[in-house]
């Protein structure tokens, strides 16, 4: 019996592990997102595979885009520094697999908040950082001006495992149009596979549409169709079941807009502290005690506003100067006609 | 102590080993999926799947289930590997077989060709196929008619469909056709073992062949005529081909980019084959008088054969895995519509992955059973 007292200890050893690994796993503390992210020192943060003023990466590996601060934001309110977060690159069949997993703790990937997607798949949406439609490219030289010259017959090239597939139905349908769907699995192909002609249109959110425009062989070939098919509210999103976490996201994502409403900028924050307005006090922490609720210290979103910036600041980085959607559209605050509105920080 | 026991024991903790950490996976998979909200369970399947497909060959629109959508993917992954593995097994063969011609020309050629697509990954040489092919091939508007009647172009190849009046007819006789050649193979044989004297089997069938169906033509009412694909505009510069039957360029480029890498091995499987038959094998049977043809026919190719299904086989599965491949180019497979889009549409990751896995090793067991089933009919039967 002596000969298996070796395989014996490994087997008993092994099987200790795995039960401590569970009793770990099951110990479900309150907001061991925080803790986690504390104890390693980054954030972990999914986006695109390359979607310019979203998440793209430059030559450097240097992570630029609306999505990529929103990321920043939090590790500059968790950690005290917007560079301490690691991205990776998902593609839209990944990208949910990746958090639930857990091997991410924030998406921020040009995601579509539906119900389906909150409800089902053990998701929660944090907010809307980009209100988005889908519509549709076409090239300049068709003369099509508008959706409702598509014929039958028409092929349309897309992502798999966006709304858009969906979206794309249902526009077809109630127009009665037959189309060829070509779905690809990466955006790039998807670009490479219209700009080479197997094409009619191209079809995506409509800020997708205008960056991925940009790397075309030719871009002023091409023109976005004016119809937008549907509701693409673009946000963060964690997984369901950390609510500290949860809440750390959202008002990270809502301190960038409401700073943008009360006029503080990453140049005048720190000056901002004296201000006679008690709103304004409270976001650069000079007042109140708001990010005891998250267990964060006071000057969480003076921090954000400080090394990303406001919402206008971002937009104006990312997406304007880029000249990907110089309009801010609906992406204008409520005060200046757009939709923008966020539950007060108080 | 016990011999018996000795041997047994290693074994059942092997076995208990095996179950634990199987156990634990499933058990912490479901505490995990409990905490996030994940229900587990395959209802979806029958929900209505609201996504259509661009290659079907079964009716199906985005009113069907998720599990017609499954179906669709299952038969376009099948579709594609029978097409690429009858296409590899041409050019294999082929290519085997001139890598050992004398001509030098025809087997340096052979050889460069198994060289070069044997070493290049397939995903570049499938990515090579599709944007060259897409970016070389002419719109719908510019494309010449080969042969009067296919158009080839960068939005797929247009080929007049058959419209078939009595089709059952012309099967039926074609299916008569072939019963009436295998009985008059048996009865061959029987004629040539019993009396010594061979009957022109071959040309009778084809003879047969031909005629059967000719004769259902002009006396069974079967009469067949050609949809021709038309030009058709959509808009200004955009273009289609409407009648007859498309094929995308995706299915054209996969097929194409499958079989030219997979016949590179299994051209080097035949060469093995052929080359693993002993010279003394072909000197005898041409000294007891067979001609050259029957040499090939009666003694090579038999014991060649052994040597060529096993790896063949193997080559067989890698092609029908690698198909799933097709994803990064837009062919509708199984991996791009079911665990592609399905998986994303419903969430349900562990469910989808693996029918996806179990699929994929039902589709290599079926042909390893096909193959084994056919090598034990060539082996050596031992009397």
């Amino acid at each position: 019996m002596f000969k298996y007292v070796k395989q014996l200890t490994s087997l008993v050893a092994m099987v200790a592990v795995l039960f401590t690994f569970t009793t770990e796993t099951m110990a479900a503390k309150k907001s061991k997102t925080l803790k986690n992210t504390q104890k390693k020192g980054f954030v972990r943060c999914g986006v695109s595979q390359g979607l310019p003023g979203f998440s793209n990466a430059d030559a450097a590996g240097n992570w630029t885009g609306i999505d990529v601060d929103v990321c920043r934001a939090v590790a500059a309110a968790v950690l005290g520094d917007a560079n301490k977060v690691k991205f990776t690159p998902l593609s839209a069949k990944e990208r949910f697999t990746a958090l639930t997993s857990g091997e991410i703790d924030i998406l921020s990937r040009n995601t579509t908040w539906t119900l389906s997607r909150d409800a089902d798949i053990g998701l929660t949406f944090v907010g809307v950082n980009f209100y988005d439609g889908q519509g549709f490219m076409v090239r300049k030289s068709s003369g099509i001006t508008s959706t409702s010259q598509f014929k039958d017959g028409i092929s349309a090239c897309t992502n798999i495992g966006t709304t858009t597939e969906l979206n794309m139905r249902d526009f077809f349908n109630s127009k009665g149009i037959s189309y060829e769907p070509v779905a690809f699995e990466k955006a790039d192909e998807v670009v490479a596979a219209y700009d080479a002609g197997r094409c009619d249109t191209y079809t995506t959110d409509k800020s997708g549409l205008a960056a991925q425009r940009t790397k075309m062989s030719n871009p002023d070939e091409h023109i976005v169709l004016p119809e937008t098919v549907s509701k693409e509210p673009l946000g963060p999103v964690v997984r369901q079941g950390d609510s500290v976490w949860e809440d750390i996201v959202r008002w990270s994502l809502n301190a960038m807009i409401e700073a943008e409403e009360y006029g503080i900028t990453s140049a005048n924050a720190d000056s901002m502290k004296t201000s006679d307005n008690p709103a304004v006090k409270r976001l650069v922490g000079a007042e109140g005690e708001l990010g005891a609720a998250f267990g964060l210290d006071n000057e969480w979103s003076l921090r954000i506003i400080k090394q990303v910036g406001n919402y206008g600041e971002s937009y104006k980085r990312n997406i304007a100067d880029t000249g990907i959607l110089p309009d801010r559209g609906p992406n204008e605050l409520w005060t200046k006609g757009g939709i923008l509105y966020v539950p007060p920080a108080r | 102590m016990d011999l018996k026991l000795q041997k047994i024991i290693p074994q059942l903790i092997t076995v208990l080993v095996v179950v634990l950490v199987f156990g634990f996976f499933t058990y912490n998979a479901q505490i995990n999926m409990e905490n996030r909200g994940i229900d587990f369970g395959y209802g979806f399947l029958s929900q209505e799947s609201s996504f259509d497909v661009q290659f079907s060959l079964i009716e199906y629109d985005g009113s069907h289930s998720y599990f017609r959508a499954y179906l669709v993917g299952l038969l376009n992954t099948i579709l594609v590997s029978v097409i690429g593995i009858i296409f590899a097994t041409i050019l294999g063969v082929i290519v085997g077989v001139a890598r050992l011609s004398p001509n030098y020309l025809i087997n340096q050629f052979a050889a460069f060709y198994v060289e070069f697509f044997r070493n290049i990954p397939l995903l570049l040489q499938i990515f090579f196929w599709y944007f060259a092919a897409l970016r070389a091939l002419p719109l719908p508007q510019d494309a010449d008619a080969i042969l009067g009647v296919f158009y080839l172009t960068i939005k797929g190849l247009y080929v007049p469909a058959f419209i078939w009046e009595n089709l059952n007819v012309f099967l039926y006789s074609l299916i008569a056709a072939i019963v009436a050649i295998v009985v008059i193979r048996i009865h061959a044989r029987k004629v040539q073992e019993t009396q010594g004297k061979q009957l022109p089997v071959f040309w009778i069938a084809i003879g047969l062949i031909f005629i059967l169906p000719l004769l259902s033509f002009l006396i069974g009412g079967v009469s067949l005529s050609f949809e021709i694909p038309k030009l058709k505009q959509l808009a200004t510069t955009s273009f289609i081909y409407e009648g007859g039957v498309s094929l995308p360029p995706e299915l054209i480029a996969l097929t194409l980019s499958l079989a030219l890498y997979t016949a590179t091995f299994i051209a080097e499987c035949v060469r093995a084959g052929i080359q693993g038959v002993g010279k003394g094998q072909k000197e005898a049977a041409a000294s007891i008088g067979l001609n050259p043809n029957q040499v090939l026919k009666l003694v090579v190719m038999p014991q060649a054969l052994r040597i060529i299904i096993p790896p063949t086989t193997n080559q067989y599965l890698n092609l029908t895995k690698n198909s799933s491949l097709a994803a990064a180019i837009a062919y509708p497979d199984l991996v791009l519509v079911f665990a592609g889009t399905a998986l994303m549409q419903t969430g349900k990751a562990i469910e989808i992955v693996s029918i996806t896995m179990l699929t994929y090793l039902s589709l290599s067991i079926s042909i390893s059973i096909l193959m084994n089933w056919y090598n034990k009919k060539i082996a050596i039967k031992e009397k």
